[in-house]
Order: structure tokens, then C-alpha cells, then sequence
């Protein structure tokens, strides 16, 4: 019996107020596991500008779309640039430890909205589902498919709730902020107050649970960064909300946790996009290379991060110096155990004819088939289970051999 | 079982005591209709009144750039917005806590959210508000389309969704400075603010209606002009309806449309239904209020009361989360402290002990993450850090705002009324500490849902 079932079945025996001896410091057998990989999802909410982040400068058509947009020199492979934002993961490109797909999205289409977008996003399914009918998320349902994996396996971390991970599988959600201390009565009559309320048990008994666990728990202290390079721009400077999150889900990655999830908001630029968009790119490039020190080379050695968003922006400039709601976007991969250093996905190009609607990236790839590959390397999941269940009518295509 | 007073309390308002008439549906409608007592005991801030202080701001703040060796001048402006704008949260605040029956309060509430501004910088921070102040209190029992243009037309929203800023190409300003469109105002119009994402609008409609609202904008100030040079020539065609003409008239025209569209009026009904009574509402429900607004082309107040007269809307059980905002400010008001007493609470304790748990709890106030607002869902909320949030909260915080601490057991009665149940009442009496049983009170089902 996995910890979580082990203990919501405690809370349905205790229904008397009595404290429930086992719920302090209940330390059960690890049940069946993931092995010793780690994936780590960040869902990029506001509609990331693939374009800007990975440009494609050696195309003849990019300039002309954006004239007024900066155009980066630091150049990846094929006709593709980075963003300047990102320049301190250019030493993780050079070892292989990051990669790019370009031109790919869910297969939302046409209303561009951000909340239907993140929606099916984090469902998993394709058009043929309502949006936003769907109870889970996709990385739920890959949760679901390893009967007996422990609650520990997976983190949604942060304060707003996270789709992504929530529905019948195990999974952990937590934000480093709260210090809930509790004596043994208030906590015992707490199960009894949340025993008739589904939502209220299960959410409560996790909060005590956990702050219990995590309490006394010395705060990990930031490491110096890798003896071969020197520090990133702003990378020594304190950004306390997200290296609270990375902190936290670095020390759970350490354990017994093998996936985390969170997001990253503001991405939504409309206008002004040259600096509007420094902002959150310094934010991921912060939480990729937080990580990477936070795990130290071993751990890091076996961690994918994947970095996805609703859609792309449109591949003109808008009349503001932004980019409106568009279609094809890019994935990020990092990671020691990615086979990084590329941009995939066939490139459809820019020119009128080639864009989608006349106005953005023509998707070329499936964005699910990229994080279904990355899953069935990092945990060996049978590519049916996730064609069927865990992305339902998804073809995930020829293995891209993502995963070291 | 909870009875008729005691849900409207906790469903249509910010919970108990009960004021000293029993709350029905009819009291409740004559409170809308009746004096807005709240907005003269604590009055807010409008675009005109907050301009003084946001202009400083944004003047100084240049100058501050062109002579970046003496910048006290915008550090001063941009402390007086800070602080304006904390007198107007709290303001907002002692409102809900000062309401005899608190609905005209969470209906502002829900309008701000459908609404939703967020300032782009601390220096536009009192802009939300003024929104609400203009736009929002002045049609909350008006017509909707009165609500959406102004709404729509209000610097906040301008600034926010950056109207300002979009120029039509072909517009005299456009060819000139080679400007163009942005779409972001007109989408959120017509997916959010009106018809809904299900709607049969196609991106064709999102690029005419950013045509037509070309020449909404705002001077270097802040202060709304409609700028004809930015405008689009020719007529737009939005949903098979051409928008043609000068002016505000057309954009005036495209707006009151969209509010009467069916559409509109069944995104309208199933958001407040959804809101107010219930994450999966009545269908009933949601028909009679789709029906009450069509037939009163959107009188607001007509769709509350098709609302309040429904037995849907009165179903004894608690089925939403209280949002955490309305969640603090329900504890507050259960334990007494009055608007006055929030008003003159010294700015750490305020900031310590309502405003930043409120955004532990997952709401930062004035900061939600789009202009989708908060979400609505009791799973959204009562995650382990959401809830493990509330019960921090509940723990800590009332001790140090009450002393001495009410009885437990009295104080659940009187925040809870009959919705006090036997498993509670048994718990608190059992708590070691008063402090720690009225903990149990706020951290209950009873008190989070309603």
C-alpha cells in the first residue's frame, strides 16, 4: 500500500478524535518506482514567443517580419540564434545539455485563446475532447498508468494549484512558503472536523502531513556555480520567489521524488516585447541553472527539464513592437541526461505561403509526441500506454532519441 | 440544515453576524437598489481624483530617467501612490466588513474579476481600482452594456490590455510612424468580457473588432482621448455587422451589440451563477437568468433577482470555496473588527497578518495572473498549500488581531450560525487553547465553503 492510500485510509478508520499514532512519522517500503530518472515540467503560461527565443536569423524572411524587434547573435545550429536573455545556458549547449523543438504546439488551433490553450495543455488531448472537460492532466495519467508508485514521486509546486498534475494518481502538491505548526489535539481534531468533506481530508490531511515532514528540514543553501564556468549574467543575485520553488523541488528531486512540476508566468507580450520578454527568459534561465547547481552533477546527470507553453505568438511584429496570440511555438529541453545541443522539429518557414492562417509558425510537431518521448526514455513507458491513456489518440512518431 | 438568512449571508455575501433584519431575496434587491451607504462611509478613489498622484508619479518618473543622480522626487511620488493605493485596498476592504448584507459588495467583487486590470507598473497601481470606482459600482444594477463600455473605454483597461498603444495601419499616425494593431483588447473583449470562448467568433472578428477600437487611447498622463488620428479609416464588419462612421459612436455601437447578443447574455448568467451558487450550476438556473437578461436588454438587476428567486440559488448545501480575500475578510467580519478598525491598522500588521497570507493562500491582491481573473473551482483553492495556508492563518492570525479571544464554541455559533454541525462543535469544545479552537472554526468546511 503506497503512502497516500495508506494514509487516506487512516483518516477514513480514525473517524474517532483520538490521534492517529502513524500519521507523525510513518515511514513505509518504497512500492514499485521510476528508477533513478528525474523530469521536471514547467508549463510557460502566457504564450512564450518561440520565435524570439529561438531565432530563426538565417532564415530571409525573419527580418523582414520583425524589423523592429532585436535580432540575437549567438548562434545555435542551422539558421537559429538565442535570445541574449538566455546566454548563460550557452555553456549547457555546448555540453549537450540543451535543446530546442521549433515550430511545434498542442493541436489547439484558431480561437488563440491563453485559457483554452493552457487548458489543453495540461489535459493531454486533442480537440476531439471539450476543452476543459477533461478531470486530469496528462502528467496525472502517466502517474496512473505505474500502479503503487508513492505520493512522494511527484511535486506540483507553488501556490496555484497546477492542472497538470492533479486527478486519481499519487502526487504531492506543496508550496515552500507555509510553516504550519500544529499541536498533536489541533491536528487530530482537524481529521475529525475534515472527515466528511472529501476535498477537505485529502487536501488537509497532505498539509499536515507534509509541513510535519518538511519541518526542521535544513533550507538548502545555494551552491557555487560549476568550477569550469564563471557565473551567468544575474545569476548570483537573489530572486527569492523561484529559488524558493527550485530550492524545494531540488531537495525533493534528491529524494525519493522523481518528478516535479510548476510554472512560470509572463509571457504575454503584446507590447514592447524587446524588454517585456528579458524578464521571464532570465526567470527560466534562472530556474534551469538554479537546478542544475541545486542537484549537483550526479542527480542533474539524470534530469530532463521540458519547458512548454499554450501556443506561439505570430511571426510579425504586431503594430506595438509585440506579437499578438498565434500558433507554432518552441519547446525547451535541458538537462544532463537529454541528448541536447539542437533545435528539432522540421523547420516550415516564413515565408506568406508557409505560415499558418498567413500569420504564425506552422506547427510541425506535435508538442505531447516530444514529452511522451521524453517520458518513455526517462522511465521506460510503453509507447502504447502513452498513445492511449496518458496522450489518448496521440501518434507519437519516430523516436527522436531525446534521452541519453 | 442552514437556513435562508444564513446562506444568503455566506452565498451572496461576506458571511455572518446576520444584520438585525432576517436577509431574503426582497431585502437584498432593496439593498442594491437603495443608497450605496458603503461607498459614502468609505469612499474610493475615481480615475480623476487618483490623477494628481499618478501623473506625479509618472513625470517624475521620467525625469528621474533623464537625471538618474537625483531621483527623490520619484521615489516621494511613487511612495504617495503606494500608500494611496494600500488607503483603497483597505477601503475596498472595510466595505465588506461594514455591509449589512454584503451582496452589493461581492457583486463588485465579481465584476472587478469579470473585468479584471492589473497595473503594468507601481506606478499605475491605483488604476485597478479606479475601474472599479468609474466603471464597475456605477452600473452594477444598470444595464450591462453600460458596464462593458465603460469598462472598456477606461484608462485602466486601456493601459492594461494595450489599446492604447494599438494604432490602425492605415490611420494617419500609423502610415506615418509605420505603427500598426494589437489585438489584445479586442480578443479579451469579446472571449471574456462578452460573448465567451465558445462563441461563434472567428480570429476574423478579434482583427476587425482591433481595427475598430483603433483611436481608444490615452495621453502621456493617463487620461482617456479618443485620438481620431489613430483611428482605422472605413467601416469594420464584426460578426456580419458593418461598424462604420467617426468617432466613439461606432465603437459605442460594436460594445452595446455585443451586450445584447444571446451569447453575452448566457456567458453573463452562467459566470454569476457559477460565482455565486455553484461550480457545476442548475441549467434551469442559468436559462432563467439567460432569459431575464434578453428580456430587459441586460438590466443587471433584473438577472440577480431571476437569480435570487430561484430555488437553485438556495440549495442547503455549501458547495463553493470561499476565494481567500473573501475568506480573510469573512474571518475579520466574524470577529468583529470593523471597517474602521481595518482602516486604521498600522501598515505592517495589515501587510503581515491580511495582505500577504491572502496571496500564500494563492490570491495576491490585484495580481492575478491574467486577465482571465481568479478562478472559480473549490479545487482551485483547497489544495495542501491552499488549505495548509488557511489553517496557518486561522492559527495565527486572529490572536493577534482580538484580545481577549472570544469563547470557541460562542464564537462558531456566531460565524457559523446553523451552519455550526455537530462535528464541529464537538471538535472546538475538545481544543487545548481558545486560540487553537477558534483556529478549528476558520479552518472548517463550514466556515470555507459556501
Amino acid at each position: 500500500m503506497d503512502r497516500r492510500h495508506f494514509l487516506r485510509a487512516m483518516t477514513v478508520a480514525g473517524c474517532s478524535a483520538a490521534a492517529h499514532p502513524f500519521l507523525t512519522s510513518v515511514t513505509l517500503a518504497q512500492g514499485p518506482d521510476l528508477g533513478e530518472n528525474r523530469l521536471i515540467v514547467v508549463i510557460l503560461r502566457g504564450a512564450m514567443d518561440g520565435l524570439d527565443v529561438v531565432q530563426p536569423v538565417g532564415d530571409p524572411d525573419f527580418a523582414l517580419l520583425r524589423p523592429n524587434l532585436p535580432i540575437s547573435t549567438l548562434m545555435l545550429n542551422g539558421p537559429f540564434a538565442l535570445h541574449p536573455a538566455l546566454a548563460g545556458l550557452q555553456g549547457l549547449w555546448r555540453a549537450g545539455q540543451l535543446g530546442f523543438v521549433h515550430a511545434t504546439s498542442t493541436p489547439y488551433r484558431d480561437k488563440r485563446s491563453h485559457f483554452d490553450g493552457q487548458s489543453l495543455l495540461e489535459a493531454g488531448t486533442g480537440m476531439d475532447v471539450p476543452i476543459g472537460s477533461q478531470r486530469d492532466g496528462w502528467l496525472n495519467r502517466m502517474l496512473q498508468s505505474l500502479p503503487g508508485l508513492s505520493a512522494e514521486t511527484a511535486y506540483a509546486v507553488g501556490r496555484e494549484a497546477l492542472p497538470l498534475l492533479e486527478g486519481k494518481g499519487p502526487s504531492r502538491s506543496w508550496t515552500p512558503e507555509i510553516n504550519l505548526m500544529l499541536s498533536a489535539q489541533s491536528r487530530s481534531l482537524l481529521d475529525h472536523i475534515y472527515h466528511n468533506d472529501t476535498l477537505f481530508r485529502e487536501a488537509g490531511t497532505e498539509a499536515m502531513e507534509l509541513s510535519s515532514e518538511l519541518s526542521g528540514r535544513e533550507a538548502r543553501k545555494p551552491t557555487a556555480p560549476p568550477p569550469d564556468r564563471p557565473f551567468a549574467q544575474g545569476e548570483n543575485r537573489p530572486w527569492p520567489d523561484i529559488d524558493s520553488l527550485v530550492d524545494f523541488a531540488a531537495g525533493r528531486l534528491t529524494n525519493a521524488t522523481r518528478i516535479a512540476a510548476f510554472s512560470l508566468a509572463g509571457w504575454d507580450t503584446h507590447r514592447g516585447q524587446a524588454g517585456a520578454i528579458a524578464r521571464p527568459l532570465s526567470r527560466l534561465q534562472r530556474i534551469i541553472l538554479r537546478m542544475q547547481a541545486q542537484l549537483g552533477p550526479q542527480i542533474w546527470g539524470r534530469t530532463t527539464l521540458i519547458a512548454m507553453t499554450e501556443f506561439g505568438r505570430t511571426a510579425r511584429q504586431n503594430g506595438t513592437n509585440g506579437t499578438d496570440h498565434g500558433t507554432g511555438g518552441v519547446m525547451v529541453l535541458a538537462g544532463g541526461a537529454l541528448r541536447g545541443g539542437a533545435v528539432l522539429g522540421p523547420w516550415p518557414g516564413l515565408s506568406e505561403t508557409a505560415l499558418y492562417d498567413r500569420r504564425d509558425l506552422m506547427p510541425t510537431s506535435d508538442v505531447r509526441a516530444w514529452a511522451a518521448w521524453s517520458m518513455r526514455g526517462l522511465f521506460g513507458l510503453d509507447r502504447s500506454v502513452l498513445e492511449s491513456s496518458v496522450f489518448p489518440g496521440l501518434d507519437m512518431g519516430n523516436d527522436p532519441k531525446l534521452i541519453l | 440544515m442552514i437556513d435562508v438568512p444564513t446562506l444568503a449571508a455566506f452565498r451572496f455575501g461576506y458571511g455572518l453576524p446576520h444584520p438585525k433584519t432576517a436577509l431574503t431575496p426582497a431585502t437584498m434587491l432593496a439593498g442594491l437598489i437603495g443608497q450605496d451607504v458603503m461607498a459614502q462611509r468609505h469612499p474610493t478613489l475615481g480615475f480623476n481624483a487618483a490623477l494628481p498622484l499618478t501623473a506625479r508619479a509618472i513625470e517624475t518618473r521620467k525625469m528621474a530617467r533623464s537625471n538618474p543622480i537625483d531621483n527623490s522626487a520619484a521615489k516621494a511620488a511613487l511612495r504617495d501612490v503606494t500608500f494611496a493605493n494600500e488607503a483603497e485596498i483597505r477601503a475596498q476592504f472595510a466595505r465588506a466588513l461594514d455591509a449589512t448584507d454584503g451582496f452589493r459588495e461581492r457583486l463588485t467583487a465579481f465584476w472587478a474579476d469579470h473585468f479584471t486590470t492589473k497595473a503594468r507598473s507601481r506606478v499605475e497601481a491605483l488604476l485597478p481600482g479606479t475601474l472599479i470606482t468609474d466603471a464597475i459600482r456605477p452600473h452594477l444594477t444598470g444595464r450591462f452594456e453600460d458596464m462593458l463600455i465603460a469598462a472598456t473605454l477606461h484608462p485602466a483597461m486601456l493601459a492594461y490590455l494595450d489599446q492604447s498603444a494599438s494604432t490602425g495601419p492605415m490611420s494617419p499616425i500609423g502610415k506615418r510612424r509605420n505603427r500598426g494593431l494589437n489585438e489584445n483588447l479586442a480578443r479579451e473583449l469579446m472571449e471574456l468580457h462578452s460573448l465567451g470562448v465558445g462563441a461563434g467568433y472567428a480570429q476574423a472578428d478579434v482583427r476587425q473588432m482591433a481595427m475598430l477600437l483603433t483611436g481608444l487611447s490615452t495621453t502621456p498622463r493617463g487620461v482617456f482621448v479618443f485620438d481620431p488620428d489613430r483611428a482605422e479609416p472605413g467601416a469594420e464588419v464584426i460578426l456580419g455587422k458593418a461598424y462604420g462612421g467617426k468617432g466613439l459612436a461606432p465603437i459605442k455601437a460594436a460594445l452595446t451589440d455585443l451586450a445584447r447578443r444571446p451569447e453575452t447574455a448566457a456567458h453573463i448568467a452562467r459566470k454569476l451563477a457559477v460565482h455565486f451558487v455553484s461550480d457545476q450550476p442548475n441549467p434551469d438556473l442559468i436559462a432563467k437568468m439567460t432569459a431575464a437578461y434578453l428580456k430587459n436588454d441586460g438590466a443587471l438587476l433584473a438577472v440577480y433577482e431571476a437569480m435570487l428567486n430561484h430555488p437553485a440559488a438556495w440549495v442547503p448545501r455549501q458547495m463553493k470555496a470561499r476565494q481567500p480575500a473573501e475568506y480573510v475578510l469573512a474571518a475579520l467580519r466574524a470577529l468583529g473588527i470593523s471597517g474602521k478598525g481595518l482602516r486604521h491598522m498600522a501598515r505592517g500588521p495589515f501587510t503581515r497578518l491580511i495582505l500577504r497570507p491572502m496571496g500564500v493562500m494563492g490570491q495576491s491582491w490585484q495580481q492575478p495572473i491574467g486577465p482571465d481573473g481568479w478562478a472559480e473551482s473549490a479545487e482551485a483553492w483547497i489544495t495542501p498549500q491552499g488549505l495548509g495556508a488557511r489553517i496557518t492563518w486561522a492559527m495565527d492570525v486572529p490572536g493577534r488581531l482580538v484580545t481577549p479571544l472570544p469563547d470557541p464554541v460562542a464564537f462558531a455559533r456566531r460565524a457559523l450560525g446553523p451552519a455550526a454541525d455537530e462535528r464541529l462543535l464537538w471538535a472546538v469544545a475538545r481544543a487545548e487553547s481558545k486560540r487553537e479552537g477558534l483556529g478549528l472554526v476558520l479552518a472548517s468546511p463550514a466556515f470555507n465553503r459556501r
